[in-house]
């Protein structure tokens, strides 16, 4: 499952679409809109995205790891448009036969969205907004 | 004829998110960058921080641009520190 989407994500069948039955192990990792440590007063994320390129570039995330690793499946989904504080704005699954390879392919899957995938964040304060591009951050 | 698309901080700069362009026959993706940072004088200071993707493939300064191709302006990807 590669999707990029504005609805809500479903995290439990993004989770459920890599079980397999030679898989001892899933991981998921869920990244969830938050305040800022800086004070700010957050009122949301608005997310922008490159939808077509987006999807080409996780199924790009999905082969490497599939390469990597003894991955079973992998389950990429973003989400993109405005979300509020605690809501998922993405979520990876990946099932492999043991946990340490799961875990260290979910690391790299949200490390390399991080620097391919075409979305961005812009962060929406009571008094203004600003896109987060700085690298590194 | 070629589509160029602009994103995030890109897009905010040129105050659209698309638009059509006549492409010179020869010209490459450093070309397409001059021409849009003359027009857009702003978009020069994100210039060193841009990349370009040629139909949804990251593509370098070099690379040539044909009519009917999609162009976008992708700046930093980012977002969440480690």
């Amino acid at each position: 499952m590669i999707e990029i989407t504005r609805d809500e994500i479903d995290f439990e069948a993004v989770t459920k679409s890599v079980f397999s039955d030679t898989s001892g192990a899933v991981a998921t990792f869920l990244g969830t809109a938050r305040q800022d440590e800086d004070g700010k007063n957050l009122v949301m994320l608005d997310y922008d995205a490159y939808p077509e390129m987006a999807v080409k570039k996780m199924e790009q995330v999905r082969d490497e790891i599939m390469e990597r690793w003894p991955a079973d499946k992998v389950s990429i989904v973003h989400r993109f448009g405005p979300i509020g504080v605690q809501v998922v704005s993405v979520a990876i699954a990946v099932s492999c036969p043991h946990r340490k390879e799961a875990f260290d392919a979910c690391e790299y899957a949200i490390n390399r969205i991080k620097e391919i995938v075409p979305v961005w964040k812009k962060e929406v304060y009571e008094d203004g907004s600003e896109w987060v591009e700085q690298l590194g951050k | 004829m070629i589509t160029v698309k602009f994103f995030a901080s890109a897009a905010d700069i040129v105050q659209q998110r698309e638009s059509k362009m006549e492409v010179i026959d020869g010209q490459n993706v450093s070309d397409l960058l001059d021409t849009l940072c003359s027009e857009y004088p702003r978009l020069e200071m994100l210039r060193p921080a841009l990349r370009v993707a040629v139909n949804h493939e990251y593509a370098n300064d070099e690379d040539p641009i044909h009519d009917g191709d999609e162009v976008a302006l992708i700046p930093p990807v980012s977002g969440g520190r480690e």
